[in-house]
């Protein structure tokens, strides 16, 4: 991999018949960045999304993610990159031990690995009193802290993040930022989804995807300058137009 | 009163979904009920709609009892349920058309009413509701409670997971559906929606922390609160929270909002400090309180 | 009215556009019936058999004869030692070895007496019977043949006459079975999973909160697939008459009413399922396993009651698909009336009218 990119994306392009999801897009993101990936309803977020870790192949174009090619390597990619979505997230029949262990096993750590992660996790997050209860009795604010935490689990290059935050309190919604800048600043790189436009403030560099396209990709401030826009929010009214309606007929769109 | 909720609270198993909660609507009001996902928001909207019954208090809607007139509450209501609840497999005007059928009226017939929101996706009526795009949906969704003309429209979470574009333009069309005299109450866990309701409650774990008009909510912010700014975020939350006078650090966009316990708090005294922990290009200014602070010190 | 034709139109646009549930709807009727009709059956045909003949005369020699030309049976090998019984058994060659015992004529004529060994192949029970029983009818009407000319003062005759089925043609009694089945897996099955999915989508939630009366939606529910199972039944009938010729001995009127009879117990089944469960999946689970089952096994659709345990016996009177298989096969081919079978019929009714009851008192007009 040239320089310092965890991401490098060149001209990716996914069609589902006659509707093209993602038109062209390019862009790079460097280790240890916090990306922020935004877009309307429909954009093709999500497919983008999916591309880049490996489940989705691209129609044309070139992509890179954590050194692994997307079309050639997509189990490779797999690997070493973390996933936490909204609407997946973790087992709520299992516990929070059993939960840990299980996705542990199937990154293949180590018994004792998983058992000395473990540990570290349930210090840090003070789990000590919730360790052995079942996620589903759990708010949700918990529960999307500790499916990050279980997203680096296996000490991924890169972390995607599909709308982490959805309807997660405004306190729980902060102290999850504070984790996200925390393992950026220990180097991983995160690449995350919201609709949160204050969230967008938070990262590094922010691009936004209009039907299918980038239109706009640079750090928040400089893209308030550039749409003389006082918030991340105004950028984002002037750009995304009204969103295109309609899904393709096979959509695929949503995880 | 449009809307009259004394005491009610609804457990299920050892939850407390919903403790004591009590609040009125007036005719034509857009209330709005704010809180996170789990504070019991739509159990809230549940009882109200006649779905649930309510363990101990008592609601009126239009003058009827949640349990006794359960009949006529049907009757005179629109519910739009937190899921995205219309046939996926029924194209746009087939749904409409049944929702209007089953409520003993036509399109026709209501037609100006939901004319606003209609026109806009119109042009795929023959489109199936299971292909539009979320915001699309949603608009559906909205013509469909609105058909049968209620005098009180429920949304639970319009607009969760919504862009911000179609969230905008959604609040827009509450606006102008309260100009035609339609009481709407509203659930959503955004706070930044908050201030476009004429009164909110704030909602957290099944109880209600405060009742009041967005702008009254606000001034009522007990403290200062301060903008500051650095060049390395993290660095700098972590500098705010070991400031031994800090009473909140949180981040709030390209600034974190910090308040100091003390009341004579000086801002060079901060400045100071940080400049100290080696931060660039620091910032601080006080700034304007939003519904979300507000809300944050409530649920400390 | 309006309302709930406005209903009835959404719930045929729901089975319209689901093509997969619409193939398994009226493309299962037709496999099982081809199914139940050309591969499972209790006739015989062509079965493998091996003789032994000790004796090698005239009349073992006619026997064996008889026996081939018989389009139920096939010589497959002659057998020369005791040895070789087994070895032929083992490879699965034949089915049946007849063995005739030494001097066979000799003893026959002089003694009065002989004797022939049937030995089968009872790996599979059911066939090993049919071809013991058919076997030994074949040495039974040699008997008989040559006693004729060698009269014996008393002697019993049996005789025997299939009746109502002459051919044992095991399809006819295959088809009030797989009738059966479909009828309860259409109307329960589909009702109960069309309800939950209103539930599990969240539409019954918008449903509820509206005018609508709970039997408006479980009539609205129901009707379609009333209409559905008429013509699945219809298109059994018909390719029972038209493919396998079989006989319509009764009224086709009183066919069709006992028949909707059945339809509408199914679907207040149905309606019960859907009320206790609250995903799809549950209500899939529950019909296939309360249902299915026991329509299967317990109804007397492949096994007969009267050989059951008495505690099956007695859990096979509340399985309505057990009086209806009564009933049409009663209809279809003994060609009986009502006042043969107006018993069931009650039952029939009672159930139904019991099941009615009790979905619409546990229909929910709230979420809990």
């Amino acid at each position: 991999m040239k320089n310092n990119n965890v991401i490098e994306v060149e001209n990716l392009t996914k069609k589902f018949g006659d509707f093209t999801a993602v038109n062209s897009i390019t862009f790079e993101v460097k280790k240890g960045e916090i990306f922020g990936f935004l877009g309307a309803n429909g954009a093709g977020k999500t497919t983008a999304m999916k591309m880049l870790i490996g489940i989705s192949k691209p129609t044309s174009g070139k992509a890179q993610v954590a050194g692994f090619d997307v079309f050639t390597h997509p189990e490779d990619i797999k690997k070493n990159i973390g996933y936490m979505s909204q609407k997946f997230a973790l087992y709520d029949d299992l516990t929070v031990k059993e939960n840990i262990t299980f996705f542990g096993g199937i990154y293949g750590l180590s018994r004792a690995k998983i058992k000395e992660k473990r540990c570290e996790l349930v210090e840090e997050l003070g789990l000590k009193e919730i360790v052995n209860e079942l996620v589903g009795s759990l708010p949700l604010g918990w529960k999307q802290k500790i499916s990050f935490s279980i997203a680096l689990l296996h000490s991924p290059t890169i972390v995607f993040l599909d709308e982490p935050t959805g309807g997660v309190d405004p306190i729980t919604r902060r102290q999850f930022w504070e984790m996200i800048y925390k393992s950026a600043n220990s180097g991983t790189t995160i690449f995350v989804t919201t609709h949160y436009m204050d969230e967008a403030e938070y990262c590094d560099r922010v691009s936004i995807m209009v039907d299918g396209k980038i239109e706009a990709l640079d750090t928040p401030k400089k893209l308030k300058l550039q749409f003389k826009a006082a918030t991340m929010d105004e950028v984002f009214l002037k750009l995304a137009r009204s969103p295109s309606p309609t899904l393709p007929e096979e959509k695929g769109v949503n995880i | 009163m449009s809307i009259s909720v004394k005491n009610i609270s609804k457990s299920f198993k050892k939850v407390t979904a919903v403790n004591d909660v009590s609040f009125e609507v007036k005719e034509g009001e857009l209330f709005g009920l704010i809180g996170p996902d789990g504070a019991g928001k739509t159990t809230i909207f549940r009882m109200l709609t006649t779905l649930l019954i309510p363990e101990n208090g008592s609601a009126t809607v239009a003058g009827f009892d949640v349990v006794d007139d359960y009949k006529e509450i049907r009757n005179n209501v629109g519910y739009m349920p937190g899921k995205f609840s219309l046939y996926q497999d029924l194209t746009v005007e087939e749904n409409l058309d049944f929702f209007a059928t089953i409520f003993g009226t036509t399109i026709e017939e209501n037609y100006e009413l939901i004319k606003d929101i209609y026109v806009q996706i119109e042009p795929f009526k023959k489109r199936r509701a299971g292909k539009l795009s979320g915001g699309m949906k949603q608009k559906l969704a909205l013509s469909c409670a609105l058909i049968h003309k209620p005098k009180v429209l429920f949304l639970d979470e319009p607009t969760t997971g919504v862009d911000p574009v179609s969230r905008k333009e959604f609040w827009e069309m509450l606006k102008r559906l309260q100009q035609k005299g339609i009481t709407i109450l509203v659930s959503t866990p955004y706070m930044d929606e908050a201030a476009l309701c004429d009164r909110i409650a704030l909602i957290q774990d099944g109880k209600i922390l405060q009742i009041d008009t967005p702008q009254e909510i606000i001034k009522h912010y007990p403290k200062k609160i301060y903008d500051v700014r650095a060049d390395n975020m993290y660095r700098l939350i972590e500098s705010l929270k070991s400031f031994e006078h800090h009473y909140s650090v949180y981040p709030f966009g390209e600034f974190v909002h910090y308040t100091d316990k003390r009341d004579d708090f000086n801002p060079q005294e901060l400045q100071l400090y940080l400049e100290a922990k080696d931060h660039q290009n620091i910032k601080i200014e006080i700034t304007t309180t939003t519904i979300e602070d507000t809300f944050m010190e409530l649920a400390k | 009215m309006k309302r709930f034709i406005g209903f009835i139109k959404k719930e045929f646009y729901h089975i319209f556009r689901d093509r997969r549930s619409l193939f398994i709807l009226f493309g299962m009727p037709i496999a099982q019936v081809l199914l139940f009709g050309f591969a499972i059956t209790n006739e015989i045909n062509n079965v493998d058999v091996a003789f032994f003949d000790k004796s090698k005369d005239a009349i073992t020699e006619e026997i064996i004869n008889k026996i081939e030309a018989s389009k139920y049976f096939t010589n497959k090998q002659m057998i020369t030692n005791d040895a070789e019984i087994e070895s032929v058994f083992k490879k699965g060659k034949v089915k049946a070895v007849l063995v005739f015992d030494t001097d066979f004529s000799e003893k026959l004529t002089k003694e009065n007496k002989t004797t022939v060994q049937i030995i089968t192949d009872a790996t599979d029970p059911n066939t090993a019977n049919t071809i013991n029983n058919y076997l030994s009818s074949i040495l039974q009407k040699y008997q008989q043949e040559i006693n004729k000319e060698i009269k014996i003062s008393h002697q019993i005759i049996t005789q025997t006459r299939m009746v109502y089925n002459p051919e044992l043609k095991s399809v006819f009694t295959f088809v009030p079975g797989v009738m059966t089945v479909i009828l309860m897996l259409v109307s329960a099955m589909m009702t109960s999973i069309s309800i939950t999915r209103e539930k599990e989508l969240g539409t019954m939630e918008i449903l509820l909160v509206s005018p609508l009366k709970p039997f408006q939606v479980i009539l609205g529910k129901v009707f379609p697939y009333i209409f559905l199972s008429v013509i699945n039944a219809v298109v059994i009938v018909l390719l029972s008459i038209f493919i396998f010729k079989m006989p319509i001995e009764g009224s086709l009127f009183l066919f069709g009413f006992e028949s909707v009879l059945f339809i509408i117990n199914a679907l207040s089944l149905g309606i019960l399922i859907s009320t206790i469960s609250s995903t799809q999946q549950t209500a899939m689970m529950i019909s296939l396993m309360g249902l299915m089952l026991p329509v299967i096994l317990l109804s007397g659709f492949i096994f007969p009651i009267a050989s059951m345990p008495l505690p099956l016996q007695m859990i096979s009177h509340i399985i309505p698909a057990k009086w209806f298989i009564i009933i049409i096969k009663a209809i279809l081919l003994k060609g009986v009336g009502l006042s043969f079978i107006w018993k069931e019929t009650l039952v029939l009714i009672g159930m139904t009218l019991f099941f009615i009851v009790l979905s619409v008192k546990k229909y929910k007009i709230r979420l809990e």
